[in-house]
């Protein structure tokens, strides 16, 4: 008995994803593109400041790092509420009116994801072997072109950057919720409804089918992505 | 020509290398020789101009290496003890000096390949160079030093651990450069390797350049005792 329900709502579930919901479709689809936008926002950013911090040498280096390696772990509700306040329409930000916006949430998960980028962009650099440096140099290279190459050599933990970051967008509710509020009208073009906010809203609901629906989607999705990136980097590692 | 007058280099307290004194004429091939921690890596970066942090001074040419190492390095290549590989193919590491010097694609096509002929290792061309074995990454390592035409070549104990054919192959290719008259610079080991190739030795130990001279000479009547005892103790 006590597995009926959730057995009754795989099966449900699986009959709406073969049976192409498009509702459920329409979330995906939302999801992908609000935390792919912000992946790209954060990768602009991140990747060419991890990129100098890996490369340069100042003082102060280690105690930047660790406040970009501490900010990784920011609860999202946290962040989603501080987001929350800078953009109510009584907050600092609120005239660029970015609440319950999808380029909200984009904003706000770059914010999020943004010390996951830098962090293990500037730890990819900085794992580059010195014997590759001096190899740039003693083939002739200058100094810019020397530094192309290490992030070329360091271009794998970069990439594992942007899909770490990616999957921690897609797969978090704070910031989606506070600052995207879960709307969602047939047919609307100001839904921002994402598969968080969607589960959980469906799970309050106890329209669990539809909830282990979108659920199987975010897992396979986070899954999908993490296996193609593991064999583009087992066959760009093995070169 | 290479004139190198009082360098010292430090790491922390430890002196590495202590007033080293040093010319080398164009078309010269050194051999220096020395136990491990002699300092003799250290010195051949900081002929290579990959390490310009000493005391003292170092001219290539005329060119003070301190002010304008990148200029330096146009002209001058080392080979390290350790073959690092690019993360590429071995095209890709060979092509990569031309490519920073900007020569064109089929220049590079045309000169890569006939480096990998002249080497042995035309099959490897599209291999995976951090997939090769010690033996075949070594002549890789040559390949790319090679393929640019330099005036000085460095090399760092370039036949450790290589078995017969791989030190055959390397040996050759520093023997050909020194007949088209190239400078040569190389760290060794091995005593024999150093009067085959060489015609003008240092011995150093402790950081210090304890005798330089003809290899013939050396290798006949040594001027200092520690290079005595250096040479007749690998023998016994």
């Amino acid at each position: 008995m006590a597995w009926d329900y959730i057995l009754q709502g795989l099966f449900e579930a699986f009959k709406l994803i073969f049976s192409g919901d498009p509702e459920l479709y329409d979330i995906l689809l939302r999801s992908i593109k609000v935390s792919g936008l912000a992946t790209l926002y954060a990768g602009l950013i991140g990747v060419p400041t991890g990129v100098v911090i890996g490369l340069s040498d100042f003082k102060g280096k280690e105690i930047v790092k660790s406040i970009f390696n501490g900010l990784m772990g920011i609860p999202t509700v946290v962040l989603g509420l501080i987001l929350y306040l800078f953009l109510a329409p009584a907050g600092p930000l609120g005239f660029l009116n970015l609440l319950y916006t999808t380029t909200g949430i984009s904003l706000g998960q770059m914010v999020l994801i943004l010390p996951i980028v830098v962090s293990i962009t500037v730890n990819s650099i900085e794992s580059v072997e010195e014997d590759i440096k001096y190899l740039a140099l003693t083939l002739g290279a200058d100094e810019s072109q020397m530094m192309v190459k290490i992030i070329e050599e360091a271009s794998p933990g970069i990439l594992l950057s942007l899909i770490t970051a990616f999957n921690r967008a897609i797969a978090e509710l704070g910031v989606a919720l506070m600052v995207g509020g879960n709307i969602f009208i047939k047919g609307g073009e100001m839904n921002t409804r994402v598969l968080t906010t969607a589960i959980q809203m469906y799970v309050t609901r106890g329209e669990i089918s539809m909830a282990i629906a979108l659920g199987i989607i975010l897992l396979s999705l986070v899954y999908l992505i993490s296996m193609v990136v593991n064999y583009i980097q087992k066959r760009w590692i093995e070169v | 020509m290479i004139l190198l007058r009082g360098v010292f280099k430090t790491f922390g307290e430890k002196v590495v290398l202590r007033d080293v004194n040093l010319k080398v004429e164009k078309g010269e091939a050194l051999a220096i020789l020395g136990h491990s921690g002699a300092g003799k890596t250290t010195l051949l970066k900081i002929i290579s101009a990959l390490d310009t942090d000493f005391k003292g001074a170092y001219t290539f040419r005329g060119i003070d290496v301190k002010r304008d190492p990148g200029r330096v390095r146009k002209c001058i290549t080392m080979v390290f003890q350790n073959p690092v590989m690019f993360r590429t193919t071995v095209f890709e590491n060979i092509a990569y000096g031309l490519k920073v010097r900007g020569y064109s694609k089929r220049y590079i096509q045309e000169k890569v390949e006939e480096v990998l002929e002249s080497l042995g290792i035309l099959e490897l061309k599209d291999r995976g160079a951090r997939r090769l074995s010690g033996g075949e990454k070594q002549r890789v390592a040559v390949a790319r030093a090679l393929v640019l035409d330099l005036d000085t070549y460095v090399f760092d104990e370039p036949t450790s651990n290589l078995d017969i054919e791989n030190v055959k192959v390397v040996e050759d290719a520093i023997r050909e450069l020194i007949k088209r008259g190239k400078t040569v610079i190389f760290t060794t080991h091995d005593l024999l390797q150093a009067r085959r190739l060489s015609n003008k030795l240092a011995y150093m130990e402790k950081g210090e350049i304890v005798e330089i001279g003809e290899t013939e000479r050396i290798f006949r009547e040594p001027g200092d005792e520690r290079t005595w005892r250096f040479i007749s103790g690998m023998f016994l």
